[in-house]
């Protein structure tokens, strides 16, 4: 239940793993059950499929989203807006931090890290098995503890989003599914949710360690794969 | 391999690599900084070089060396930046060296934006540098082509001794899509020894890499000798995907990106009844003039669709030569076509109303 994660949430994990789509999907989801939702896109490493693309239409939901105070998808600065403090200082928020990819992306993160202390935030490592940087869990490992040493925050939650775009299979997310017990057996980190497209989400078998999530695609336009 | 997920910009670096190149030399831009990044990080693993140069100039002519030896060299930019690289591209073409240069094309002229455009095909079709030479030119419309035509594009390079640009744009770049990598089809490459300046060892005369030649009469003969090479290479390297143009109303021409929201539009047209046809120019030099000779002659027009403000259009005129009316829908600046613009422009056309 999103209701049980922490006030604030964090999503963060390597480029291409689909962070920025879980959680706009996630930001979603949960402004229908609170009132008081910010979005906050931290990601000042890639220029392109950015959640801040989608402001208009998730403001037109209710959604407050932060980004850059230079406004424009196409400005090329690495800003952060002041903004980023309102819903981490402001309790009355429901926050979801969109946080660049890779150790790169999570430096941003590491401005913040005094506002999260323990059992006050949940951290969401994004785990997608078919990236090829993070297909064993040698290699989710590095990634995973290389994102807590740049931010200063520790993960505390695992979501498997292995897809393969439009065209993911139940066997894809299942395969994820391996390498993200693996990875939180390894590291006593839990399973919070198994990401996958609506129509995938309802042929997946019960009982999955974790939350299946279903998700519709916002960052993806029509003639995309 | 099994397939899977890469951004375009690595799937480049990681066909690189598959292909044998061993020697990136660049400066970063955006949209196309992830490639030198993952060249930074994964070619030193192969034993291989990657350096950042002070600017684009040196890069290319690092390139020039590296190629000038013998060595499998790759660089990679964006518009403003390739912008820079063109003196040395010539030299390149002059000396007759292989190498790859990728080119993910951001909105122009000058700085411009980071937005994805395809407003660089008159500079790398026409020769952005001095002197009559030819770059050859390859256009995927995803990623898995990217790859696959990376790899392939440094045979050709090889076997003809000639520049292989891949022209991208800012969305193939960034864009993650499936991936696997395949061995391309064998060609027979020449040996390099007869060329390459690799050290004479005291067994030889020196080979000499140059692209000056002050006697006219020489001049003229490498001149010669090279236009004979493109026309080999006109001859021998067109690459083209069409679809339904023997029996279109109206046939669209559009490549890379573009031609993705294209076939978008017109699987949309087929399930309202209209006969909509595409030629997609995979290599744009040499351009697949022949494929317009293929189309419907009842067609109503030919609509040119770009990211820019009519640039390939010249070519779809050429190849037409006046048997149809050519029709033109581009955006620019960054700004990306929808299908339904061009499902509209394609109506017009049907009706008459254009």
């Amino acid at each position: 239940m999103l209701l049980d994660d922490k006030r604030i949430r964090i999503i963060v994990g390597h480029y291409g793993s689909g962070k920025t789509e879980f959680s706009v999907n996630y930001a979603v989801k949960l402004r229908q059950l609170k009132n008081k939702v910010a979005l906050v896109d931290l990601d000042v490493v890639n220029l392109y499929f950015r959640s801040r693309e989608k402001a208009e239409e998730l403001e037109k939901l209710g959604i407050r989203v932060i980004a850059s105070s230079l406004r424009g998808s196409g400005v090329d600065i690495p800003a952060v807006s002041a903004e980023v403090y309102a819903p981490i200082q402001d309790e009355s928020y429901d926050a979801v931090l969109d946080v660049g990819g890779d150790p790169a992306g999570a430096r941003t993160l590491g401005m913040y890290s005094q506002y999260f202390t323990e059992g006050d935030y949940d951290m969401f490592f994004v785990l997608n098995a078919n990236r090829p940087e993070t297909q064993t869990v040698e290699k989710a490992i590095e990634y995973l503890k290389r994102i807590e040493d740049t931010a200063r925050v520790k993960v505390t939650g695992i979501v498997n989003n292995t897809h393969m775009l439009k065209s993911t299979t139940c066997e894809d997310v299942l395969k994820g599914q391996v390498l993200a017990e693996k990875l939180s057996e390894k590291l006593s980190i839990p399973i919070k949710y198994v990401v996958a497209l609506e129509n995938v989400a309802k042929d997946l078998p019960p009982n999955l360690n974790g939350e299946v999530f279903p998700i519709k695609l916002f960052m993806r336009e029509e003639w995309m794969v | 391999m099994a397939k899977v997920l890469m951004k375009g910009n690595e799937a480049v670096g990681a066909a690189a690599i598959e292909a044998g190149c061993r020697y990136f030399f660049g400066y970063p831009i955006t949209p196309q900084s992830e490639l030198p990044e993952y060249m930074a990080r994964e070619l030193p693993k192969v034993g291989g070089v990657f350096l950042q140069a002070e600017s684009e100039i040196a890069a290319i002519n690092m390139v020039y060396g590296a190629a000038g030896a013998g060595a499998r060299v790759m660089t990679s930019s964006s518009s403003p930046g390739i912008s820079l690289k063109q003196e040395g591209i010539s030299y390149i073409a002059g000396a007759e060296l292989p190498c790859l240069i990728v080119n993910m094309m951001r909105g122009g002229p000058g700085l411009g934006s980071i937005q994805p455009s395809q407003t660089d095909y008159f500079q790398a079709t026409r020769g952005g540098g001095n002197g009559d030479y030819r770059v050859v030119v390859l256009a995927p419309s995803n990623v898995q082509e990217l790859v696959d035509l990376i790899i392939e594009g440094f045979d050709i390079a090889d076997q003809y001794r000639n520049p292989v640009m891949i022209l991208g744009d800012g969305m193939i770049g960034q864009m993650m899509e499936p991936v696997e990598f395949k061995k391309p089809k064998q060609r027979e490459l020449p040996p390099k020894d007869d060329w390459i300046t690799n050290g004479t060892k005291g067994k030889r005369k020196p080979h000499i890499i140059n692209s000056l030649y002050l006697a006219p009469e020489e001049l003229e003969a490498h001149n010669i000798k090279l236009q004979e090479k493109y026309r080999k290479i006109r001859e021998n390297e067109v690459k083209v995907e069409s679809y339904n143009i023997e029996d279109a109303d109206v046939v669209i021409a559009a490549y890379g990106t573009t031609a993705r929201i294209v076939k978008t539009a017109i699987s949309q047209l087929e399930r309202e009844g209209y006969k909509v046809g595409l030629i997609r120019p995979i290599t744009l030099w040499p351009y697949p003039y022949d494929e317009f000779k293929k189309i419907n002659p009842q067609c109503k027009g030919i609509l040119t669709v770009e990211m820019n403000t009519g640039q390939m259009l010249d070519d779809v005129k050429i190849a037409v030569e006046g048997r149809f009316p050519v029709y033109f829908h581009g955006r620019t600046g960054g700004m990306v076509p929808t299908p339904n613009e061009i499902i509209e422009k394609v109506k017009r056309i049907h009706g008459g109303e254009m």
